[in-house]
């Protein structure tokens, strides 16, 4: 009886098999239309944050032309730099061009499959390591946007005493710390920053960690902060709302975050949010490609450009205030101040 | 009786495999995509010979970890700590391998060695507690993941052993000298990382070593009872103490692909996350080496072929909800066959004693 089974066994593994080779007949068709391909960072496009920033600044080109089409991917922590090199050839296979590659892990994957796609344009956001004809390196001058909003905080504290919420310890996050505490000290040297960071490589957990963002700025709330910036993602979310709940300012990056949905309860204590615009590079990068300019290069985003600002959502920020962060700005594009991006040389 | 117990083997994953597929097949209905056509353009691309390519690597790695886990479980140890400990042997690994110059085979000995001992050595604080302290590994184990990512943190700073390249956010050590890199295969565009044969390796050792030597009989009977063995002179707080650090060791090896076949550094651009595969994999293969490699197979194929999914609006976690459910309903299958094969023994004993009762009462 049990041999009749394991017979029965057998056949239907030949089928399967069979049918198995029929399948792998099948490959995907060429895209004759333009493809736009995103690959995104840990968290991909819903966590709010540069990934999010990535697709909005590519929507407005989608919606203007129909014909466009968009396939994104995004990466996984278990990934090695050899899957993600793979992840990569599979968006060049199914004929995306210009492709926009979020995040500095994707470098040395870049690195090796921009070589083995010489005439598809890449973007490549937070990174200019990668040096090649058909690259375009998206960067951000982060520690100015930081160092306005650190003006903010100073302007604004009573207690002397502000707060920084960094998500993970990268030199990337550092550099936001070493320019919102140059611009606190910009404004009065004996203001106390107190720092603090979610958690470190390779638990990139710490950019979308609201619990742990509501302990952490509820702590520096506690002990006299009355201002915190959070670089930390969608672990700025906790800050927030540790800030309603206990009438102190917080204030936001990236994006406006005072304007998200989820933040609606919280946004009357959102003092201002650090801009960087990654919608604007992706968007500029894309339409430069899509439009057959060559794109290859540095392109930088600092406070000149405007690709970093801060926001004056809420109107919490004073036309007094305003004039100040405005007139450390114009020092900054002048050249007179140079923002640290070293949080010890702040 | 050996067939039968091969068939009820294959039963229990084939089962979970079938369940998972019926999940996906409603959760992307539910979608109003079309199951046959996303399943049939998975097939096609995780068969793509150059992706086959990159499986086998990955199936390496979580090969290893999957041994590495198998070796706990024997002893009915949850070794949690993979993660961590494959990270601490990967990069001391890359430090070491990058601060030396020795001969070509030397080298890349050295740096397997380093990144085993390193490994080894990390398991072994969770080892002492749990026979020393009776602190209980999993515990212990986690916190340890922790403590070596930060740890890993610390000494990565481009102020200490890291480095940042110009333009570059990625830290990462100093780059491993070619005399320290493994070769690799060259064969369908793609390149099969060399430690593909040390996965083999590390197969039949673990076969030879819990079947065929004294060591893994003590293993076998301290994890079936600790104090059964204890008593018959077993010991027992010793074993556990060895199997956690070669558990550990094990561990070492699985970023060893990765670190001397492709990037040559350790940087924050490594993986993570390969406690719980391990995990799932060994009991996936019911912790017997060749069981271990077809889950881990499976495993990286999903993981590989999924990544088509994302291109058709089908989020990529979907393949994380099919791994969950084998995981689950192979543990429910298992249970399920061991309760069948009772009730059969059962039934077979009530056969034959109430035939010898029946015959006791007619003489």
């Amino acid at each position: 009886m049990q041999n009749k089974t394991l017979r029965k066994l057998g056949a239907a593994t030949v089928t399967a098999a069979l049918a198995l080779t029929g399948f792998i007949a099948a490959a995907p068709a060429q895209a004759a239309t333009k493809t736009i391909g995103i690959a995104y960072s840990l968290g991909g496009r819903d966590v709010p944050g540069f990934n999010q920033l990535a697709y909005i600044g590519v929507k407005p080109l989608l919606d203007k032309n129909k014909s466009i089409k968009l396939i994104e991917s995004q990466d996984n922590p278990t990934a090695t730099d050899d899957q993600r090199a793979e992840r990569l050839r599979l968006m060049a296979g199914r004929g995306a061009n210009p492709i926009v590659v979020v995040g500095f892990t994707y470098a040395a994957a870049l690195g090796k499959v921009a070589k083995e796609f010489p005439k598809i344009q890449w973007g490549i956001v937070d990174d200019s390591s990668v040096k090649a004809a058909n690259v375009q390196s998206i960067v951000f001058k982060e520690e100015e946007g930081s160092y306005l909003v650190g003006v903010a905080a100073a302007l604004s504290s009573k207690t002397k005493s502000v707060g920084f919420i960094g998500g993970v310890n990268t030199p990337l996050i550092l550099k936001f710390e070493a320019g919102y505490i140059a611009g606190v000290h910009s404004v009065d040297k004996t203001i106390a920053v107190k720092s603090t960071y979610i958690s470190n490589f390779p638990d990139f957990s710490g950019f979308n960690d609201p619990a742990k963002g509501y302990e952490a700025a509820k702590g520096m709330y506690e002990n006299g902060a009355d201002v915190v910036y959070a670089a930390a993602g969608g672990t700025g979310t906790g800050m927030h709302k540790a800030a309603s709940e206990l009438g102190k300012w917080s204030i936001g990056v990236d994006a406006d975050e005072a304007t998200y949905p989820a933040h609606a309860a919280y946004k009357k204590t959102i003092l201002t949010s650090m801009l960087k615009r990654v919608d604007l590079g992706t968007r500029a990068f894309v339409a430069d490609a899509l439009a057959g300019k060559k794109t290859a290069g540095v392109k930088t985003w600092g406070s000149k450009q405007g690709g970093v600002g801060y926001t004056t959502t809420g109107g919490y920020i004073t036309k007094a205030v305003a004039a100040k962060i405005d007139a450390a700005q114009k020092k900054i594009a002048s050249g007179a101040v140079v923002v640290p991006t070293d949080p010890t040389k702040a | 009786m050996k067939r039968n117990r091969l068939f009820w083997g294959a039963v229990a994953p084939i089962a979970a495999i079938l369940t998972s597929l019926f999940l996906m097949y409603i959760i992307l209905s539910l979608r109003g995509a079309d199951p046959f056509a996303l399943f049939k353009l998975m097939v096609s691309y995780g068969f793509d010979p150059r992706n086959l390519v990159s499986e086998t690597n990955l199936t390496v790695s979580y090969y290893l970890a999957g041994v590495a886990a198998a070796i706990g479980f024997k002893m009915l140890l949850f070794n949690i700590g993979i993660d961590g400990q494959y990270r601490m042997g990967a990069f001391f690994g890359a430090v070491v391998g990058a601060a030396v110059n020795l001969p070509p085979i030397l080298h890349v000995l050295l740096i397997i060695i380093v990144a085993m001992v390193a490994a080894g050595a990390w398991a072994s604080i969770a080892g002492y507690l749990k026979v020393r302290r009776g602190v209980s590994e999993v515990i212990s184990n986690i916190m340890l993941n922790f403590i070596a990512a930060a740890i890993i943190a610390f000494l990565l700073s481009p102020k200490l052993l890291g480095s940042l390249p110009e333009g570059s956010q990625n830290v990462q050590t100093k780059p491993i000298p070619a005399s320290g890199q493994m070769p690799t295969i060259k064969i369908f565009d793609g390149e099969v990382y060399s430690v593909f044969f040390l996965a083999i390796f590390v197969g039949i050792a673990y076969w030879i070593m819990l079947n065929k030597t004294v060591f893994g009989f003590n293993l076998r009977a301290t994890g079936l009872s600790f104090r059964a063995a204890r008593s018959s002179g077993v010991n027992a707080p010793g074993m556990i103490f060895i199997t956690t650090c070669i558990s550990g060791a094990i561990a070492g090896l699985v970023g060893i692909g990765t670190l001397l076949s492709d990037t040559h550094s350790y940087s924050m651009a490594f993986p993570s996350g390969f406690a719980f595969t391990g995990l799932s994999l060994a009991i996936l293969g019911r912790n017997h080496p060749v069981g271990i490699f077809f889950a881990a197979f499976l495993w990286s194929f999903l993981e590989r072929a999924g990544q088509v999914l994302e291109f058709e609006g089908i989020p990529p976690e979907i393949v994380i909800v099919m791994q969950g459910t084998i995981v689950l309903s192979i543990v429910i299958a298992y249970e399920v066959v061991a309760r069948i094969n009772l009730r059969q023994q059962q039934k077979a004993v009530g056969k034959v004693s109430s035939e010898v009762l029946s015959e006791a009462e007619s003489k």
